[in-house]
């Protein structure tokens, strides 16, 4: 067993530091490298301003036309795109009848996304728990092959898979049991339908997801001080004491952070939930109905909206996005700032790398 | 005796939690590849989206003009941002590059697709094109490689750092000659994964590379192209059986390509851990 922890490589020791700080012992080819790679380092962040401004801006005209409505109405509509009437409010433009109130994404988008996070969490760290505390360590890359196989698959498959096999499945045989916890929960109250409703949408998010906080979960549990865990089985703990008490707290925070980035995850995903869901302008009285969310209902109206003469109809599509990126950005941020303590490479990127 | 039982009852429901990751994955590609199973056939690779009998040459090619875009322009930034924040950022300005780097990583790529519209199609005049999709792809993949080219060069032992600089190599020659060597196959390993990520990537493409059906044309402008996920996503919605079966039919070419592409990864991944472990002195 290594006891000790080589940490190999890492940042150059202070004195080339010093050196390169100061500008000496640089040639001409490695300033042009340097500038380059640079360069090369600082586009994501260009890209992250690109992304906000130009969503803002675009979005702006509609924000206005919108004003509070898009918080508290439920009713979204282009309004009628081919008559010549216009409806203007605080000094902008749209077509008549057009209502661009966010109330049924908003809620879609936030029911379906913690109920895939908090089926995601438990299941990830107890999935990795089991594997490396009780499989052998040549089984263990086992994992990391499975999760690597559920972030590379395409999310239009699981989409496909949720509507063709998945979700007929659950509406044949899961769905009608849970039919019967309604009598507590009116949200849990049948009729089933043929599976492709919020419910089937959030367990595929949560499969989506199990690759960002299983990867966090397997990094972080490989860095457990071995004395610590060690020392817990010395003193007769069993396995489930000894993580409990040592593995546990030690990996909490970087739980927490991988919970807000797999939430963030499934706040945007797409075309799964778009070909689960349908999308549908409605509020579900239960869990077994169709209704839409934030990226769902932008992927889904552009192509209409392309053709509003007012160009309104795409702006109010911005504000969606604008939101979609407001909330997304402040999951990333929190999670990436909550580990910020520990080493912040146990985190993935993205879909879970 | 209730220690015991409660060991008992956490760790089943550890093993249950452990089943609950592995069958899905096992499920989508059994069910996926059963059911293009009956529907390959030589014409799918011979005639393209649109016609009288249905292939998905134009759309295999698509996603294969868009990938290798991808590689060419996400390629060099990722792994140039990657070295920079590695090996010669100061501390403090790497973490602010990294953590805005892996922000971009987390924006939805539907969102992505969107400012594409907004800013390529729209305000250029790009229309609907493949460089237009390039792009949007490309920002959606740079961090990827941008955190695996770091991870990699950071698992270079310091000891050759240090040798490289002492015998006085500038610091281009250090990083080619001493300190990418060890990397590369790390580097590969995750130009891999972002390969895999990125052909199966749709709601950016929507968008910005629109999605038309016909023979392809090289354009970088003004072309709609075809691409396997666009084709599984519309095909799929369509009644009839012949959609259907082209939607099977692309999904599992899409889940081969990638199934290949993370087998092509563990091996590299492999070497490169055997190669840094020789080094390690």
């Amino acid at each position: 067993m290594i006891l000790v922890r080589r940490r190999a490589g890492g940042l150059p020791a202070g004195p080339a530091r010093a050196a390169q700080a100061r500008g000496r012992e640089l040639t001409t080819a490695d300033r042009v490298f340097q500038w380059v790679a640079g360069v090369a380092a600082t586009l994501p962040l260009g890209a992250l301003a690109f992304i906000a401004v130009v969503l803002v801006v675009y979005a702006f005209p509609a924000i206005l036309y919108a004003d509070t409505s898009f918080f508290t109405s439920t009713h979204f509509s282009l309004g009628n795109l081919y008559g010549s009437t216009l409806s203007s409010h605080n000094g902008v433009t749209a077509p008549a009848g057009a209502a661009y109130g966010a109330v049924v994404f908003i809620v879609g988008t936030l029911t379906t996304s913690v109920i895939a996070i908090v089926l995601a969490v438990p299941i990830s760290v107890g999935g990795v728990l089991m594997l490396s505390e009780w499989l052998p360590p040549r089984l263990q890359g086992l994992l990391s092959t499975f999760v690597e196989l559920l972030a590379g698959i395409p999310s239009v498959v699981f989409g496909i898979w949720g509507l063709t096999v998945f979700g007929p499945f659950l509406a044949l045989h899961i769905f009608p049991a849970l039919t019967s916890i309604g009598a507590v929960i009116p949200f849990f109250k049948g009729p089933v339908g043929f599976g492709q409703g919020l419910l089937t949408a959030s367990l595929v998010l949560a499969i989506m997801i199990v690759p960002i906080v299983a990867s966090t979960t397997r990094e972080l549990v490989k860095r457990v001080p071995v004395l610590a865990h060690e020392g817990a089985l010395a003193l007769g703990m069993n396995r489930y004491e000894t993580v409990r008490v040592v593995t546990l707290p030690y990996i909490r925070s970087g739980i927490i952070a991988a919970t807000l980035l797999g939430w963030g995850r499934a706040l945007g995903e797409t075309l799964a939930v778009l070909l689960i869901l349908g999308n549908i302008g409605y509020l579900p009285h239960n869990l077994y109905l169709g209704t839409s969310t934030l990226a769902a209902q932008i992927a889904d109206t552009l192509d209409s909206a392309f053709t509003d003469p007012t160009q309104m109809a795409v702006r109010a599509l911005a504000e969606l996005a604008v939101l979609l990126l407001l909330i997304s950005l402040a999951t990333n941020f929190c999670g990436r700032l909550v580990v910020r303590r520990i080493s912040s490479e146990a985190l993935p990127v993205g879909r879970g790398v | 005796m209730l220690r015991n039982f409660r060991s008992a009852v956490f760790w089943t429901l550890c093993a249950i939690a452990l089943l609950v990751i592995v069958t899905p994955a096992i499920a989508i590609i059994v069910s996926v590849v059963a059911k293009a199973i009956p529907v390959l056939r030589p014409t799918l690779l011979t005639n393209v989206t649109g016609a009288p009998i249905p292939g998905l040459q134009d759309a295999m090619i698509g996603s294969a003009v868009l990938l290798l875009g991808v590689l060419v322009v996400a390629g060099p930034i990722g792994i140039l941002g990657g070295i920079y924040i590695a090996e010669m950022a100061p501390v403090r300005l790497g973490r602010v590059l990294r953590f805005f780097s892996e922000v971009l990583a987390g924006v939805p790529s539907i969102v992505i697709g969107f400012v594409g519209y907004v800013a390529l199609v729209n305000a250029l005049h790009w229309h609907f094109s493949l460089l237009a999709g390039i792009l949007a792809l490309s920002a959606l993949i740079v961090p990827y490689i941008t955190k695996t080219t770091e991870v990699s060069m950071n698992q270079v032992p310091r000891t050759l750092r240090e040798a490289a600089l002492a015998v006085g190599l500038s610091r281009v020659t250090a990083i080619r000659k001493v300190l990418l060597p060890p990397a590369l196959p790390g580097i590969v390993s995750g130009l891999v994964l972002a390969m895999a990520i990125s052909t199966g990537e749709t709601a950016p493409l929507l968008f910005t590379a629109g999605y038309g059906s016909g023979a392809f044309h090289f354009s970088l402008f003004n072309q709609q192209i075809t691409y396997l996920t666009g084709a599984a996503f519309f095909d799929v919605q369509l009644p009839d059986a012949a959609s259907q079966g082209q939607a099977s039919a692309a999904a599992a070419i899409l889940i081969l390509w990638i199934l290949l592409l993370i087998f092509a990864g563990r091996l590299i991944t492999a070497r490169s851990r055997r190669m840094v472990a020789r080094l390690d002195v």
